[in-house]
């Protein structure tokens, strides 16, 4: 406890990233850095700028460079702006599903105990694991020409929607289970001896206490769905004005050379996916704030 | 314990709501996900395994899947030595905009993997890139080139080795690695004697994550690789081309492959947490 009194390192506070016992772990040991780890430090600056922000801030650069007229013609044409809708409805259409379907599976794998859950656990998992051309593959042969069950959704909005539904599924379980699992149920027993209905005690006890979580599954689920390319390519058939997404959009432009179109669309996406970045910090800084 | 007894007659949903969750859910993940990918399996050998081997000994496949072999394995050891290094300065070590560095680490993992590929395109292509001109005038080719491959794929997994081994650097906290220095351990030797036993099994998530994810790269790769069979033609890459040249059988064979190795890399994780989280 005495290095408590050792000053805080960081001037600026560092909120929400050391609550507690890390703060005074860190308040002892944590200064200016030595010469090896400034070197690291370098090293690894320079690394982080070579591969991410020099080519992430070429794309903002090249999207600009014709000027904000040019930027919004490109992405206010016909084909550029049905695929950008197409991909923002498809998205946020999934991203309810996973909410609903999401929340629903982490409480039947935490709440509920039956055989072969643990297998359920496993096969969530797949589509983070499967590579996403394999993930589009997958699904024609179970909803394409072929299909054993006789549906076929190949290159329709469905095809879409099915990709995007398939590649996001753990999202919203992933983050939710947890927090579920963690749940006190003192609040819901004394919820039900004060006379609460089932349905009451979900929606005013367990749904507050997770939808944090839920909101930060569902703000991953959004942006994976915005930019899902791989699991499209096969399955929707890229038809201009219907199944075309923004992915599509942005490699259709590459191959016909028009690298600032292709830029333009692509800052698009680059900026939601930092909006969702940031998003997804305030609320885990509000829940570390709420929880300490 | 007493309260848990007391409880399960409260917490137990009527099995009316359980049987009816369980079934939807259930019926939801096996359609969307279990059934589809059994069935990839059965296409790849349902015409026998004698045609999966002539598909997977095609020297385009075996070629496409060296090739993918070793970008991996080199994108995984660049990730893992970065990882590590990142997750270091994150975790003990204070300096300016660290915080902005710790959010930005995440970008990857959001953003379009074709995104990813259109950015290190503009900056490293040979005609009018940024760097690339200067690069190849020096005889580095990078776009349509293995290092552009390898850079995509490291890019797209950057952040899964440091996400693994953050929270368990905070978690063990660094009273043994003062304890060392203080006894004389230079700084390599309490690294390896304490640091790294201490994030061993994060190091093995995030590096079996890693591996999945860039044996599985896609969007990024195809426009950074001149997608050149038996060249610079990845495994992922020639699923797309050869079921879009209607060679089902080797599209199928080869997506098996790569389903398998994935399914491999869950499995190993999902047996390795448990035993992680009970010692």
């Amino acid at each position: 406890m005495t290095s408590v009194a050792v000053q805080d390192p960081s001037p600026v506070g560092n909120p929400g990233t050391a609550p507690g016992a890390a703060r005074k772990r860190r308040a002892r040991s944590v200064g200016s850095l030595g010469g090896p780890s400034t070197l690291g430090l370098g090293v690894a600056l320079t690394w982080f700028s070579v591969l991410v922000l020099i080519p992430l801030s070429a794309v903002i650069i090249t999207a600009s460079g014709g000027g904000w007229s040019e930027f919004w013609s490109i992405v206010t044409s016909t084909q550029t702006a049905s695929a950008i809708r197409l991909t923002v409805t498809q998205a946020a259409v999934v991203t309810l599903l996973n909410v609903v379907m999401g929340t629903a599976l982490a409480w039947v794998l935490v709440r509920d105990r039956f055989w072969g859950k643990r297998a359920l656990d496993v096969v969530i998992d797949v589509p983070f694991a499967l590579p996403t051309i394999v993930a589009g593959l997958v699904l024609l042969s179970l909803y394409g020409p072929q299909s054993p069950l006789g549906v076929n959704v190949a290159s329709t909005r469905w095809a879409v929607f099915l990709a995007l539904a398939f590649v996001t599924l753990p999202f919203v379980v992933r983050t939710t289970q947890p927090v579920l699992e963690a749940l006190e149920r003192d609040a819901e027993e004394a919820a039900a001896s004060l006379g609460a209905g089932r349905l009451t005690i979900f929606r005013r006890v367990i749904l507050p206490a997770l939808a944090p979580a839920i909101a930060a599954g569902a703000a991953l689920s959004f942006a994976r769905g915005i930019s899902e390319y791989g699991s499209l390519v096969l399955l929707s058939g890229n038809l201009p004005n219907r199944t075309e997404v923004a992915s599509v959009r942005v490699v259709a432009y590459l191959e016909n050379g028009n690298q600032a179109a292709a830029a333009s669309v692509a800052a698009i996406l680059l900026v939601v996916a930092l909006v969702v970045i940031v998003g997804l910090d305030l609320i885990q800084r509000r829940v570390a704030r709420r929880g300490a | 314990m007493a309260r848990d007894l007391s409880s399960s007659a409260v917490a137990r949903e009527p099995l009316g709501v359980r049987i009816g969750l369980r079934v939807v859910t259930i019926g939801y993940v096996v359609m969307l996900v279990g059934w589809p990918t059994t069935l990839v399996f059965k296409n790849a050998f349902g015409d026998g395994l004698s045609s999966v081997s002539d598909a997977l000994t095609d020297p385009a496949v075996t070629s496409a899947l060296q090739l993918t072999a070793t970008i991996s394995v080199i994108a995984v050891l660049i990730n893992l030595v970065f990882g590590v290094g990142i997750s270091l300065l994150l975790v003990r070590y204070e300096f300016w905009g660290k915080r902005v560095l710790s959010t930005l680490i995440d970008v990857p993992l959001s953003i379009s993997p074709v995104v990813v590929g259109l950015a290190l395109l503009l900056v490293y292509n040979g005609n009018d890139g940024w760097f690339g001109p200067t690069l190849e005038k020096l005889g580095f080719q990078i776009i349509f080139a293995t290092p552009g491959m390898v850079m995509a794929t490291v890019f797209v997994a950057l952040p899964l080795v440091i996400r693994e081994v953050v929270p368990v650097l905070q978690e063990i906290g660094d009273d043994q690695e003062q304890a060392a220095r203080s006894l004389g351990a230079s700084g390599i030797q309490t690294f390896r004697r304490i640091t790294l036993p201490g994030i061993k099994w994060a190091l093995v998530y995030g590096v079996v994550l890693s591996l999945a994810s860039s044996l599985g790269e896609f969007g990024a790769v195809k426009i950074v690789s001149s997608n050149v069979s038996g060249e610079t033609q990845t495994a992922t890459l020639l699923v797309q081309a050869k079921y879009e040249g209607f060679e089902q059988t080797t599209a199928y064979s080869v997506a098996a492959v790569l389903a398998f190795a994935a399914m491999a890399c869950l499995v190993i994780v999902s047996i390795l947490r448990p035993k992680e989280q009970s010692s």
